[in-house]
């Protein structure tokens, strides 16, 4: 077992204050389910799920509701036993309809369903272990949801040598990914051997923040369990935006991701804490993804705890579960305050990506107005993907998306440093989150053309 | 004196040299055009708007002169530029219906409900991205105006939140229809002034509790006068197909969401506000 240092700094960064002491050291604490569970069928990247149950069909715990719906997709399965109230549409987080399932759950119905687990499961063909994977519903958890079957089935012509655990937990506020290594170290290592297995790869690097010395300390024992691969655990130095998958290659393999590449381009996977503990619920215990652990947090929340809770949670059920509120909330943020997305209200539920529920009083938000550049560059300072945050902003309020192209706009992770530093408050992300997919369907459209023509 | 002579010579020489090597290049590289084209061009109204699905006015006559085209593309141009296109290409003329672009929405801030404070881009897709807009209503206008910035000849106003197409001024080129990432806006004969002003696709209760002026999916207006209205799940859809032979269907719909704009045209409903 070694321990190794970050190969090198960021390029750009920032340091947020992170607030993580809130939840940091409390266990993981277990939600029974609500009286009422809102599950999205859109949850995951790619196309929603399809529901395959009706209004009024009583479900068990464990039981797939939602089928895949194509091969960038993910099943998904019924948090708790109830009965299906309701199967309607609500728009998803990031604007667009999406089915969901209401479920009235039923505390006197204790059966749940499994798959069955496979104990032997070296001895299974690698397409069983995949298929069993995508069968369980698992989409990263880190935030993306990244269906992990597709991530974990590399193309033949790139080879994959090099696994990286993403532990680093860069978001100010969150510790439901360092609580899951402190106190469940040994899962996530029978996780880690299984996609050695799958991807068969020889190294596997854990990456770690420094400001979370008990998980490193709990990985380092775990990891001794693991042999047969060269497994070490990777410390960073605390900045933002660490956890950002193409930083961690950079910080632990030295590798780059070319432009518009992927890790697999360099030879790397890298997966989520949460993602690998799924994998090996799946596999060793048939357990389908129905739950997830959610920070629930800020400092006007009575308990801020890491809460283990059936997905399709409303938001206020989990700050009731919390103790509510001392104080009136001004900015409810679901994910961390970097890149999550601000709620309309408490009505939301926890999908397999909810990772956070910062709440923040009306002194901690402000109400920036937006001014015109003055041209400092200090965004051009703080981007890790040494892009000019900048020009690409004007490039795209003046509508020239091809300029944006020309500017690598679609290599921004969206981490938001550069607004976080800009003096003149510009909503830089939005205007690439706005660009971003107008761009991606216009090169879609334009493949598809020459593909015709 | 020689000085001066000798400077004009060579001056007027390399004139004339010149002047000839630029006739001799107009002659060798003359580009023939059909002088079709430019008759057509005349025809045109030359508003460059691209309805007709060409990059201009002059496109589209080269693509009429080229065969590729038929002469009923032009919505701006409206019947006139069909008579005159008829004429100069000696192909049968029809009559085209005049369309507008019309907003199927009247959620005005007084007549919709906010759901949160918006303070970023001044865009609706934009703002639609961030948990589907800061209506209540998830289907209704946001009132960014995307639409208004699009327009070619400013036919859009936003009045009070909401978009609404002057159709005197719309021109048909349909460039709103696209900009709109609630697609609301859709092309109705302009002869139709009795339309649905709604596009919420929830049930009644959730529809009435964002917004005032909501479809409920009664079926009233359907039973009434079935022929010009119909039911998409629980929103009523105008069939523009037909008249609206029962105009008791304004004063039916417990919704207020069916509006006659012919009175005055950027008309809103004064009923809903006060009701
Ligand atoms: S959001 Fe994009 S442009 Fe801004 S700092 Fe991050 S990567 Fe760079
Ligand atoms: S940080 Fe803001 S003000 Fe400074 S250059 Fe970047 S966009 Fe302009
Ligand atoms: S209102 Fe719409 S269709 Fe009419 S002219 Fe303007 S953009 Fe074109
Ligand atoms: S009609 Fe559509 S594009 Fe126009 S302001 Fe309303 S929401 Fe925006």
């Amino acid at each position: 077992m070694k321990v190794t240092r970050a190969l090198r700094k960021l390029r750009g960064s920032i340091h947020p204050q992170y607030f993580k002491g809130l939840t940091a050291d409390a266990p993981i604490t277990t939600m029974p389910a609500p009286a009422k569970l809102f599950v999205s069928m859109a949850q995951h990247l790619g196309a929603p799920a399809k529901p395959i149950v009706a209004k009024g069909d009583i479900v068990v715990q464990g039981q797939c509701i939602a089928e895949a719906a194509g091969f960038i997709s993910a099943p998904v399965h019924a948090p708790a036993s109830g009965k299906v109230l309701e199967v309607d549409t609500a728009p998803t987080p990031a604007g667009t309809m999406a089915p969901r399932i209401i479920i009235e759950t039923d505390p006197q119905n204790t059966e749940t369903q499994t798959l069955p687990p496979m104990p032997e499961w070296q001895k299974q063909p690698r397409e069983t272990l995949l298929a069993r994977i995508a069968e369980a519903g698992i989409a990263g958890m880190g935030g993306a949801g990244f269906p992990t079957r597709v991530k974990l089935s590399p193309p033949a012509d790139k080879p994959i040598d090099t696994l990286i655990i993403n532990g680093a937990e860069c978001e100010p506020y969150l510790t439901a990914d360092h609580r899951l290594m402190v106190e469940h170290s040994a899962g996530i290592v029978n996780g880690i051997r299984i996609i050695c297995h799958l991807l068969e790869v020889k190294h596997v690097h854990v990456a770690i923040e420094e400001n979370k010395p008990s998980a490193i300390e709990a990985m380092q024992q775990a990891l001794e369990q693991l042999d047969g691969v060269e497994a070490s655990v990777c410390i960073l130095p605390t900045e933002y935006p660490q956890g950002a998958e193409k930083q961690q290659i950079s910080m632990t393999t030295g590798r780059e991701v070319p432009s518009g590449g992927l890790p697999m381009d360099v030879g790397c996977v890298v997966e989520n804490v949460g993602t690998v503990l799924a994998v090996a619920n799946a596999i060793l215990e048939g357990l389908p993804l129905t739950h997830r652990v959610t920070t629930v947090t800020g400092h006007i929340v009575q308990t801020p705890q890491n809460v283990l809770a059936p997905i399709g949670t409303t938001y206020a059920d989990l700050v009731a579960f919390c103790g509510g509120l001392t104080n009136p909330a001004a900015k409810v943020i679901s994910g961390g305050p970097m890149m999550g997305m601000a709620q309309p209200s408490l009505e939301g539920s926890t999908t397999k990506t909810s990772s956070g529920l910062v709440f923040l009083e009306e002194r901690r938000v402000h109400v920036y107005r937006s001014l015109p550049c003055i041209g400092c560059g200090r965004c051009i300072e703080a981007c890790p993907m040494d892009l000019i945050p900048a020009a690409i902003s004007y490039t795209v309020e003046g509508g020239d998306y091809d300029k944006a192209e020309a500017l690598n706009i679609l290599d921004c992770i969206e981490c938001g440093c550069c607004a976080f530093v800009c003096p003149a408050s510009r909503p830089l992300v939005q205007h690439f989150k706005l660009a971003k997919p107008k761009i991606i369907v216009k090169r879609r459209q334009a493949a598809a053309a020459k593909g015709t023509a | 004196m020689l000085t001066i002579l000798l400077t004009a010579g060579v001056i007027g020489g390399i004139a004339v040299l010149c002047a000839s090597a630029l006739a001799l290049a107009a002659h060798c590289f003359a580009v023939y055009e059909d002088p079709r084209v430019g008759e057509l061009e005349k025809c045109l109204p030359g508003v460059n708007c691209g309805a007709c699905g060409y990059a201009g006015c002059s496109d589209y006559a080269k693509a009429i002169v080229a065969e590729e085209a038929g002469i009923d593309r032009c919505a701006p141009g409206g019947n006139d530029v069909l008579e005159a296109l008829a004429a100069a290409t000696g192909a049968a003329a029809t009559t085209l219906e005049k369309m507008v672009a019309l907003v199927h929405c009247n959620g005005t801030a007084e007549n919709a409900k906010h759901r949160h404070a918006y303070n970023g881009i001044m865009d609706c897709q934009a703002a639609h991205q961030l948990a589907g807009g800061d209506m209540t209503c998830n289907y209704g206008c946001l009132g960014y105006g995307s639409c208004a910035r699009v327009c070619p000849v400013d036919a859009i106003e936003i009045n009070k939140n909401l978009a609404i197409v002057h159709p005197d001024l719309c021109i048909g080129c349909k460039a709103c229809v696209a900009s709109c990432p609630r697609n609301l806006i859709s092309m109705v004969p302009a002869s139709k002034k009795i339309h649905v002003l709604c596009s919420s696709a929830d049930k009644g209760p959730i529809a009435k509790k964002a917004c005032n002026v909501a479809c409920i999916g009664c079926r009233i207006c359907a039973k009434l006068d079935g022929d010009a209205f119909t039911m998409d799940g629980f929103l009523a859809k105008r069939n523009y197909d037909n008249d609206v032979t029962n105009p008791a269907v304004i004063e039916k719909c417990p919704g207020k969401c069916i509006v006659d704009t012919a009175p005055a045209p950027p008309a809103q409903p004064t009923e809903g506000q006060h009701a």
